[in-house]
């Protein structure tokens, strides 16, 4: 598998790289881990003239926290996180979907950034954001600006950046006390897309109840899909088994997947009940609420 | 077995460490890729979107203009040369390239021959090939119904589109045993298609020197030697001798029956070699392979067992449909259309049995390759393996029981079977005991009671196979007419260190270590000291290579009976040296010494020495060599039990395979710890078309698994930690009283995970599940049942 | 199409070429460099046959541009022995029987290589999914697990 002819460029700095989109517009291509691009290109997929490669710009790698919020720099590789010691102590929910990122060997190079922008709605990073309530910085010519992430995916491979603009970092609302989160992904084996997943994120109240929950779903649809039915069900109430049940329930309603060889859209619809059931056990758990 | 020599000599029965490994830890091994000429091309090819379809126009105009494209190759090129249309290793025929029609997808439809691999890939892409889509066959039980559209319209008078219909046993007795019985199990069973897929592709460099006119080929080949024949019987008419062809099979990275055929890349290389002048290189894609290449089983099974109330196994009968694709491309002995399905009757004493095979052509992509299994043996076991547990369930009996109740005994070997086979020797008691006793069967049953009140799923699966491999005696097995023996030619040099080729072709089976063994155990000179060559047609004695593990009971055998030779001539040179009648000498690994005189003795070093330095009396010649042509008496039989215990997952309906025993019999043993290591790997092979591996189709030919996103092999992680032990009954007409095992485990192990599924839900009345049991199949049944999570 | 001057160093020795943007380090390395210890098993980044160390991490270099790897450190299996010396995971690997039929091997030594960096006395599952990205179609993995274990035990 050989890709067709591109040229590559390697700006030093984020404004090099946005003038150079700028510049190309809808030829161009960001390249990043390059673990979607270069494969999609590989088979002759897709198509791109040239090649921005941001992956050599300073400063873009950093996953950090700052005040009341956890930030990652877009370039930040899937086993920088899966190694974080603050993402293993304060942020689980990013570690359990780290880790089942293809594999080992291509997490070295994917980057969270990537994951995200790719608008691949088989991608798993997606749905842990949308239960994190994140949002993501996008810098173009005019500078720099914020969407909120629930707001970034807007259909299949089509997210809210501009052609021109690029994912800087990744904002994540640092979790109040007695909040869990965990994602459960259904996958063939190892390095597979998800049959089903789903990512949960709870904070629970001092009475024990649901103050927030954030419930999202890993190709289930066109785009990831966050289950805003299943977290106002939750709200307010006891994390029981049946009360997550029913939340599991409303995540399959939300589904809307697609047959293919993972499975028949009833199994996956099915599956994603059982994933979301599965993720809103553990993340009550580590919420401590069981 | 204790070895009879010790480490320094290491011949049998030593886990010597392997002669290879030096080189593939370095990155030193020695691919076909890896391989550059001078002046060498690269050549890609165009490929079919479509399943069938009329070929209208081939444009290679934009292509030629890039720069580095050479020429583009098409079926009109080759139609020239009358090139376009060569043999399967079934007799059947197969188009290089088409000149009217594609018939599957992913059929070669022309080839660009460019300066390096990148504007090759260019030229591919800027090929334009304008195609009328015609209708589509993708069932075979369509494609046989009267009045199916006709597919080889190649083929005068052709009316149908059966490829063949094959029978064994006797059908009336057979019914009779039926009809008389007081019970009968029958069941569907489909044994999906499937791909080898080493992690090496296939490939070549052809290289034609015109000056010379010899044609050397470096490619991706487990039978070197009939490869060769088969170009010469080919391209004769186009002035390729067999004196002036050489194949070299270098390093093959992973073969597995996958790179026993011929593919129309290799002879387009050739071709485009022959008529540029150069080396071209032609190295395939993943999904080329996976697209292209040959398949392996495809077989729709109806499978039925009759027997007493009591448990008696008395009759099988099984009738099976086979998806071939377009031509019947199989790599089977002519005789055996359906390769060795006749051992169906597994290892039970069955007085009745009847099979038969109806072949049907479809536009899918041909082969009927092994995957790793001797000539659709794995097809009879699954069949066998899964009904008799079939019987069980109706029974109520434990499926163990219900074995041992049925085996064979061991003092019935050799074993005349009903379907024509002479089982050479076995233990099939003691194998299934020893498994049952290692796992601690009785304990877990128990464990599988408690859990299933508590509502887990658990199974506990069953798989005492017989396997029949190398093939084999000449009086019934040849490929295209060439007898299936196989060679071994040995040179002792002066100082006493030795060199051994072969006419087979490891391709991981580490044959330059146990074939190193096999001369050490014969002539007492260390494995270290003996270099294995195998691969090259111009150095190495004929052979028909390796598949169906045949290496060890036909090479391997050679190996020791050229080594006798070299013996037996060692001995005369001794009886002279030592001044004593042959008669009178005693051999030990190593030397001859004098009966009743053991310090009066000669090194095989000092005979070796002495061939070469020594005038020879009695008119002995010079030298000390030999060669072996070996033509086994017989097929060899090994068998085994293997025990696997799942747990089901019941939300998602995932199968974990938490345990795995396998006991396995492959006669005496040459190098341990590699006996092990291809169980290991027979056994992953076994495991991934159980749970993973299925090479399926859409209602328009569309291959749904034509790379690695969908053809699932198993990683370290869904790959359970094998355990392992062994019986050893000895082939009695091996020299070395080996048998054979690189494929035993593949046979074994896909019969063991179902059963061990199908055992985990069979309190809820499910009989069979077809592999591979992906989770959604037992999820559908868990949700049928009322018990998904 | 652009070509570009890349200086890389592989191996510990300065190397330099000129490159097309599209050309993979994979091809850089075997049919360029000449380096073909490291192989190509799949095109989908699924194998791992192509796995190489880029400045010490190992990364499937069939989906990795040359040009990427410009001004940085390569390590190939070319690159495993030192000074007459075999790393402890290749004689792991002759010692266990973790290789059959040599192709992914190289991949399975850089990959096996990197986790004993990383984590020198990693368990069985440790080691399971450290090369969960590395397939191997002989051996079922057993003995290379055992072939780690052992570089683990003999890592100086």
């Amino acid at each position: 598998m050989i890709p067709a002819p591109f040229d590559y460029h390697a700006p030093a700095t984020v404004p090099e790289a946005v003038a150079l989109l700028t510049r190309y517009r809808d030829t161009a291509k960001v390249l990043a881990g390059g673990q979607s691009l270069l494969p999609l290109l590989k088979l002759r997929l897709g198509a791109a003239a040239q090649l921005v490669d941001i992956g050599r710009i300073p400063g873009l790698e950093y996953v950090e926290e700052r005040g009341n919020t956890l930030r990652i720099g877009g370039c930040t590789r899937e086993s920088t996180l899966e190694r974080s010691e603050l993402v293993r102590a304060r942020y689980p929910i990013l570690l359990d979907t780290a880790k089942v990122i293809a594999d080992p060997v291509v997490r070295n190079r994917a980057t969270v950034g990537g994951n995200l922008a790719h608008g691949d709605p088989a991608n798993d990073h997606p749905a842990t954001m949308l239960a994190l309530g994140a949002e993501v910085v996008a810098v173009g010519p005019k500078g720099e600006r914020t969407i909120p992430v629930d707001r970034f995916f807007r259909g299949l491979f089509e997210v809210a950046l501009e052609p021109d603009e690029i994912l800087t970092e990744i904002r994540i609302p640092a979790p109040p006390a007695r909040s869990g989160g965990a994602y459960a992904k259904l996958e063939r084996k190892v390095g597979d897309f998800a049959t089903a997943a789903a990512a949960a994120q709870v904070t629970l109240g001092s009475s024990g109840t649901v103050e927030r929950a954030g419930l999202a779903l890993t190709n289930a649809g066109a785009t990831p899909i966050r289950v805003e039915a299943a977290e106002a069900y939750l709200k307010g109430k006891k994390p029981e088994r049946a009360t997550l049940a029913e939340a599991a329930r409303l995540a399959a309603q939300a589904a809307t997947p697609q047959a293919d060889r993972r499975g028949t859209v009833e199994y996956k619809r099915q599956m994603a009940r059982v994933m979301a059931q599965r993720a809103l056990e553990s993340a009550v758990a580590r919420a401590g609420g069981r | 077995m204790e070895p009879r020599t010790d480490a320094k000599v290491c011949g049998m029965g030593h886990s010597m460490k392997r002669k290879e490994d030096p080189r593939f830890i370095r990155g030193q091994g020695r691919y076909v890729d890896d391989i550059q000429l001078p002046g060498m091309l690269f050549m890609d090819i165009v490929r079919s979107p479509f399943a069938h379809a009329r070929i209208k126009s081939i444009d290679t105009s934009r292509a030629l203009q890039i720069p580095g494209v050479l020429a583009v190759i098409t079926g009109e090129t080759l139609a020239k040369y009358n090139l376009h249309w060569m043999p399967t290793l079934s007799a059947d025929t197969q188009m290089v390239l088409p000149t009217e029609k594609v018939m599957y997808q992913s059929q070669e439809v022309a080839a660009v021959i460019a300066t390096d691999r990148y504007t090759a890939a260019d030229g591919v892409d800027a090929v334009e090939v304008d195609y009328e889509a015609l209708p589509v066959m993708v069932d075979p039980f369509a494609s046989l119904a009267p009045g199916a559209p006709v597919l080889r319209t190649d083929k005068k008078d052709k009316k149908d589109n059966l490829a063949f219909h094959w029978e064994a046993g006797d059908r009336a007795a057979t019914d009779r045993a039926f009809r008389e019985a007081e019970v009968v199990v029958s069941e569907d069973l489909y044994v999906p298609r499937i791909h080898v897929a080493s992690i090496e592709t296939c490939g070549c460099i052809a290289d034609f020197n015109a000056a010379e006119g010899k044609l050397t080929v470096y490619m991706t080949t487990q039978a070197p030697h009939a490869v060769r024949t088969v170009f010469a019987l080919v391209a004769g008419h186009v002035g390729l001798s067999e004196e002036k062809i050489r194949i070299v099979s270098p390093d093959i990275g992973g073969g597995f029956g996958g790179k026993v055929p011929v593919y129309p890349g290799y002879v387009i290389a050739v071709a485009a070699s022959v008529v540029i002048g150069k080396p071209v290189k032609w190295i395939e894609d993943r999904m080329e392979n996976l697209q292209a290449d040959s398949f392996a089983r495809d077989y729709h099974m109806k499978a039925e067992l009759a027997a007493t109330r009591d448990g008696k196994m008395l009759g099988l009968r099984i009738k099976t449909v086979a998806d071939h694709g377009y031509t019947n491309a199989s790599a089977n002995p002519s005789k055996f259309p359906a390769g060795l399905f006749s051992i169906c009757t597994g290892s039970y004493d069955l007085k009745h049995a009847f099979c038969e095979v109806d072949a049907a052509y479809t536009n899918k992509p041909p082969g009927g390759v092994a995957y790793r299994c001797s000539f659709r043996v794995t097809e009879a076991v699954h069949a066998i393996e899964r009904i008799v547990d079939v019987l069980a369930q109706k029974l109520r009996m434990d499926p163990a029981e219900l074995r041992m109740r049925n085996f064979i005994k061991p003092e019935q070997f050799p074993y005349k079977s009903v379907l024509g086979w002479e089982y050479d020797s076995g233990d099939y008691p003691r194998a299934l005991k020893l498994a049952l006793d290692k796992i601690g069967y009785a304990e877990l049953r128990k464990e599988q009671a408690e859990k299933r009140k508590r509502g887990e799923l658990m199974g506990i699966g069953i798989c005492s196979f017989t396997e029949i491999v190398g093939a084999g005696p000449a009086k019934d097995f040849d490929i295209l007419g060439l007898k299936m023996f196989d060679s071994a030619e040995i040179r002792v040099h002066p100082t006493g260190k030795a060199i051994a080729r072969f006419g087979t072709k490891s391709q991981g089976q580490g044959h330059e270590t146990t074939y190193a063994q096999i001369v050490a155990e014969e002539l007492g000179i260390p494995a270290a000291h003996v270099q294995v060559e195998e691969g090259d047609t111009d150095t190495a004695p004929y052979g028909l290579g390796t598949y169906a593990s045949r290496s060890t009971p036909t090479a391997g055998a050679a190996g020791a009976m050229a080594a006798r030779k070299i013996r037996d001539k060692a001995r005369k040179i001794a009886a002279q040296l030592l001044e004593v009648s042959e008669e009178d000498l005693v051999w030990e690994p190593g030397k001859f010494s004098v009966k009743g005189a053991p310090q009066r003795f000669k090194t095989i070093q000092e005979l070796a020495f002495a061939a070469y330095t020594t005038p020879l009396s009695g008119g002995m010649e010079a030298g000390m060599e030999a060669t072996s042509y070996y033509d086994p008496p017989n097929l060899t039989f090994p068998f085994g039990s293997y025990v696997c215990v799942v747990d089901i997952d019941r939300g998602t309906g995932m199968v974990k395979v938490r345990r795995f025993l396998a006991v396995d019999d492959c006669g005496n043993i040459i190098n341990p710890m590699i006996v092990d290591g291809q169980i290991h790997g027979g056994l992953t092979q076994g495991l991934a078309p159980a749970l993973f591996e299925e090479m399926s189709y859409d209602e328009n030919g569309n291959n749904l698994a034509g790379s690695f996103i969908d053809y699932l092999l198993p990683t370290a992680m869904e790959t359970p930690a094998w355990e392992t032990d062994k019986t050893v009954t000895p082939c009695p007409h091996h020299p070395l009283g080996a048998k054979g095992v690189g494929e035993s485990a593949t046979v074994g192990a896909p019969p063991a995970i179902a059963n061990a599924v199908v055992d985990a839900l069979a309190h809820l009345g499910v009989r069979n599940i077809d592999i591979p049991i992906t989770p959604e199949k037992v999820w559908k049944i868990l949700k049928e049942k009322g018990v998904a999570e | 199409m652009a070509r570009h001057a890349i200086r890389l160093t592989v191996n510990g020795a300065a190397r330099e070429a000129e490159v097309e943007s599209r050309l993979l380090l994979v091809h850089l390395l075997r049919d360029v460099l000449r380096l073909t210890g490291t192989h190509i098993g799949c095109d989908t980044t699924h194998c791992g046959a192509c796995t190489v160390l880029l400045d010490g991490e190992p990364v499937k270099s069939c989906t990795v541009l040359a040009v990427q790897a410009n001004g940085r450190e390569l390590t190939t299996v070319e690159g495993l022995e030192q000074g007459g010396k075999l790393h402890p995971v290749q004689e792991g690997f002759m010692e266990k029987h973790g290789l059959q039929c040599g192709y992914c091997t190289p991949g399975m030594l850089m990959t096996g290589c990197a986790l004993l960096r990383r984590n020198p006395r990693p368990t069985e599952q440790e080691i399971r999914e450290a090369i969960s990205g590395n397939l191997c179609r002989c051996t079922g993995y057993v003995n290379i697990v055992r072939a780690m274990q052992y570089a683990a035990e003999h890592m100086g």
